[in-house]
């Protein structure tokens, strides 16, 4: 049991879901905490638009995914494991799945469509049959989760690497989605301390036109140019190619607004009003910065989770970096 | 008692319990950190995002509501940012609300609205969200307009708890909204704990205050109030007078002055019920007829029960509630006393209750062709209607109510807290068993108390009763559950639906937490504690009730027991 989460803190392996938790440290705590019924969840949400790497592996490298659950079950006592899937891969993959998880204590659950849903607490409540809302934390799902009980939650592609790692078969890689206006759309397993420069070199991908990029994800990743190109790619791995010339920035900004309103769950004022009037304003496109600051500034520092924390990064960046004043 | 903890709030030290959450700590050192969705009968939500505060050393801000103390946290309430944080939000949630303060039944005694005017914003700087939103009438006891609710979703909350579940989120043009459950197992029961928990005026009781002066200004009609045992220790409180203060005696000298004909109290028929109601027991218990008998004068539990739960039907006692009884004995054998035409009469039932607005829709409980009872009005309406009059309630001298319904016993006015009704029945089944002697022990306190389960067995001499007292329809669920597993496990019990009894009814004014009933419910037993009689038995008014009118089955009968039927969704 030590000897995995030993070779989990060597590797440096972190959380890939778009969090980057060390994953070493995430098993010991689990392991270690107290309760005699423990779970293991496997995310497969896949939640944030323009990445697509975890559909990919599960396509690719499906046993390994399961065999890595399985080797999280045993390392932190857990008798009983989630495999939580968007319902598009729930029905793509179940058949398939099924298969593979007979007699291993792993079960479905299909995610119900939204963003939200996607939330580690959130996921706990909606297998409890409870409401589509976030938790408070502290506690951590770690400590108390699904049921009240220690609960490991990992990315689908972290618990790949996981079993990578128990193999020796782990070379520091991730899984980088790259879309948008390039040459050569898709999945890349690359070193992960590249930068965004040599990842678009390496698979062809850099533009020869004026763009700017999203990365880390197609909702609340940064609005990156084209002489920020020496940053890593963080968060979830996605690179998004955006002509300057042919993208209406306000279009885009609207695009965004309704993935949130549509996908979080209206619990908390900043992020349930907060986005609809910052929405309100983008479409009269005549808006003071101020105005935008305040909902911003709102957002990051009021919001009751992740997802309106998360929200106002986009639009910031776009605005501050691409909108002409 | 849990471990002491230090914690600096604002620069100054104090104590508070391990535990305790920062908001807890602070209000009770008359800290203020402004609140919205939450409510001390509901786990903390952190929604509304108003109750923020920074702590020392750790980044960003955090909800007092839902942050527990730790040894040595160093607190600040309030700052430049917080307080721009705050306006913010207060500003977006005034901007989804559609303010109609001015028509709003909470008018600006509204906690929304009192928020504003402290953190001072722009209640106009975002044009209103929810304008054109539906509005929905559940029976005729609760109104919800959509329109006002700011989706802190404490009514969800509470309707959940209440083990009912009516109200339902739903998504809406991308937003998730507070509905009236679709769902065919699903109904309203009227309890109006929606509306007591609701921090706006999107739930509230629908409004029979226009109605009712109207009758008043009617010269043709003689208008009659009756007043509940429980709204008299908590009117006091809309007027910002002491919790539990006993203010009957100034309902009175209000009501006439605005032109009631008559002012009497529902006491008195509490009575009767207990007289009637404890005979009922008696007679199921040594004839071996349907038991546990469960009391029925809470309407909100007798419609969870023709709805939810219709195989108990034949469990509930047959006798009526007193404010039915009391409508139908002044239609009756007050009107002929006094010679008025009952066609004439209208009674008007102040009551803490909104399921009380439903009760008086039932034709089965007509007498003669009339409904015992024309109107109801929340404590909260009678509030307003004395304010619309502005009368100046606090400095009225108390006055008597009229005969013949002036003087309940005690056992009638402890009917407004969680274990009264069953006290006043166990008072005189004693009495009856003793055949009639004096009672050594008057007071039953193992009955009393905010416990929401409390489960006692009376030993009656010849008799042992095996009770159940409830309140909250959750628990009365629950007690079901408890109940089809053992039919014999009690013979007796009480369900009222609101927390601590009538006394913390859907028709209470706002706040009520569980502070604020103890108080309210200590008032009714000081009351009793006082009165010369404390049996109603012993009630010289009852002695002439059923002496001169209430004389064989089949008046009592028409007057003082009714029949249930299982119900179908109405809302």
């Amino acid at each position: 049991m030590n000897d995995i989460i030993e070779k989990l803190k060597q590797s440096n392996l972190t959380g890939r879901g778009g969090a980057g938790f060390p994953t070493g440290l995430k098993w010991e705590s689990v392991a270690k905490a107290e309760g005699s019924k423990k779970y293991v969840i496997c995310n497969a949400s896949e939640g944030e638009p323009n990445v697509f790497k975890d559909g990919f592996i599960l396509e690719n490298y499906m046993e390994e995914v399961i065999k890595g659950m399985v080797l999280a079950m045993e390392t932190i006592g857990a008798s009983e494991a989630y495999l939580y899937l968007n319902p598009d891969y729930f029905e793509k993959y179940k058949e398939k799945l099924e298969n593979l998880i007979t007699g291993k204590n792993i079960k479905l659950f299909k995610k119900p469509h939204y963003y939200i849903a996607g939330e580690e607490t959130v996921i706990c409540n909606l297998i409890e049959g409870k409401k589509m809302e976030p938790r408070q934390r502290p506690p951590f799902i770690s400590a108390s989760g699904l049921f009240g009980c220690p609960t490991l939650m990992n990315n689908v592609e972290t618990f790949y690497y996981a079993y990578k790692i128990s193999q020796g078969e782990y070379n520091g890689t991730r899984f980088y989605s790259i879309n948008g206006e390039v040459k050569n759309k898709g999945v890349y397993e690359l070193p992960e301390n590249l930068t965004i420069k040599e990842v678009l070199t390496q698979t062809n991908n850099v533009p020869d036109f004026d763009f700017f990029m999203q990365v880390g994800g197609g909702a609340v990743g940064e609005i990156l140019l084209g002489d920020e190109l020496d940053k890593q790619a963080k968060g979830a791995a996605s690179i998004t190619i955006y002509n300057k010339q042919s993208t209406d920035p306000y279009n885009l900004m609207e695009n965004w607004a309704n993935f949130f309103l549509e996908g979080n769950c209206d619990k908390c004022v900043p992020c349930r009003e907060g986005i609809y009037r910052l929405k309100q304003l983008i479409l009269q496109k005549n808006f003071k910065k101020q105005e935008l600051e305040t909902l911003f500034n709102t957002l990051e520092k009021a919001s009751f989770c992740a997802l309106g924390r998360g929200a106002a990064t986009p639009f910031r960046g776009l605005v501050n970096k691409v909108l002409p004043d | 008692m849990g471990k002491e903890i230090k914690i600096k709030i604002n620069g100054q030290e104090y104590l508070g319990q391990e535990g305790e959450t920062i908001l807890q700590v602070a209000r009770k050192n008359s800290i203020k950190i402004p609140t919205l969705c939450e409510h001390s009968d509901l786990e903390p939500k952190a929604s509304c995002r108003l109750c923020l505060v920074a702590i020392e050393g750790r980044r960003g801000f955090f909800t007092s509501c839902s942050t527990i103390i730790e040894e040595g946290m160093n607190i600040s309430t309030d700052s430049e940012e917080i307080s721009n944080l705050r306006k913010t939000n207060l500003e977006l949630l005034f901007a989804q609300h559609v303010e109609r303060c001015d028509s709003c039944v909470r008018g600006f005694n509204c906690h929304l609205f009192k928020l504003a005017k402290e953190i001072g914003i722009d209640l106009k700087r975002y044009e209103d969200r929810k304008l054109g939103y539906p509005r929905y009438r559940f029976g005729p006891s609760i109104c919800f307009d959509a329109s006002k609710c700011i989706d802190c979703r404490n009514c969800v909350e509470m309707c959940e708890k209440q083990g009912v579940g009516f109200l339902d989120l739903e998504s809406h043009k991308s937003f998730i909204e507070v509905i009236p459950s679709k769902n065919p197992q699903r109904d309203c029961v009227y309890c109006g704990q929606c509306a007591l928990h609701c921090p706006t005026g999107a739930l509230t009781e629908i409004d029979s205050v226009a109605d009712v002066e109207a009758e008043l200004q009617n010269k043709d009609k003689y208008v009659v109030f009756q007043i509940a045992p429980s709204t008299r220790t908590t009117l006091g409180e809309e007027f910002g007078m002491p919790y539990g203060t006993n203010v009957l005696g100034k309902i009175f000298a209000g009501l006439r002055k605005i032109g009631a004909a008559k002012v009497f109290d529902v006491s008195v028929a509490a009575d009767v019920t207990t007289i009637e109601e404890a005979g009922e027991l008696i007679e199921r218990i040594t004839q071996k007829k349907t038991l546990p008998m469960f009391t029925s004068c809470c309407p909100a539990w007798v419609k969870y029960v023709e709805f939810y739960a219709p195989e108990f039907i034949p469990n509930l006692t047959t006798v009526r509630s007193p404010q039915m009884i009391l409508g139908g004995l002044s239609k009756t054998y007050f009107a002929k006393k006094d010679k008025i035409d009952p066609a004439k009469i209208v009674v008007v039932s102040i009551m803490p209750c909104t399921a009380k607005k439903y009760e008086i829709t039932l034709k089965k409980f007509d007498v003669d062709g009339l409904p015992p009872i024309d109107y109801v009005l929340t404590t909260r309406e009678l509030a307003r209607l004395f304010k619309k009059h502005k009368i100046d309630f606090v400095n009225l001298e108390s006055e008597e109510g009229d005969t013949p319904w002036d003087e309940p016993t005690g056992a009638g006015v402890i009917y407004g807290a969680s274990g009264g009704v069953t006290e006043s029945a166990i008072r005189t089944a004693v009495y009856k068993l003793s055949g009639g002697k004096k009672l050594e022990q008057i007071e039953f306190k193992n009955l009393r108390g905010m416990e929401r389960t409390k489960e006692v067995i009376l030993d009656l001499g010849e008799v042992k009763l095996k009770v159940a007292i409830v309140n909250g329809l959750g628990n009365a669920k629950k007690l079901l559950e408890v109940v089809r597993a053992d039919p014999t496990r009690y013979d007796y019990i009480e369900v009222m639906a609101c927390y601590g009894g009538c006394i913390g009814g859907g028709g209470q004014p706002l706040p009520t937490t569980e502070e604020i009933r103890k108080l309210r419910a200590q008032g009714l037993y000081n009351i009793d504690d006082v009165k010369n009689t404390r049996v109603a038995d012993e009630s010289p008014i009852m002695e002439k009730l059923y002496k001169e009118f209430l004389t064989n089955e089949e008046i009592r009968h028409k007057i003082c027991h009714t029949h249930y039927s299982q119900k179908q969704k109405e809302n």
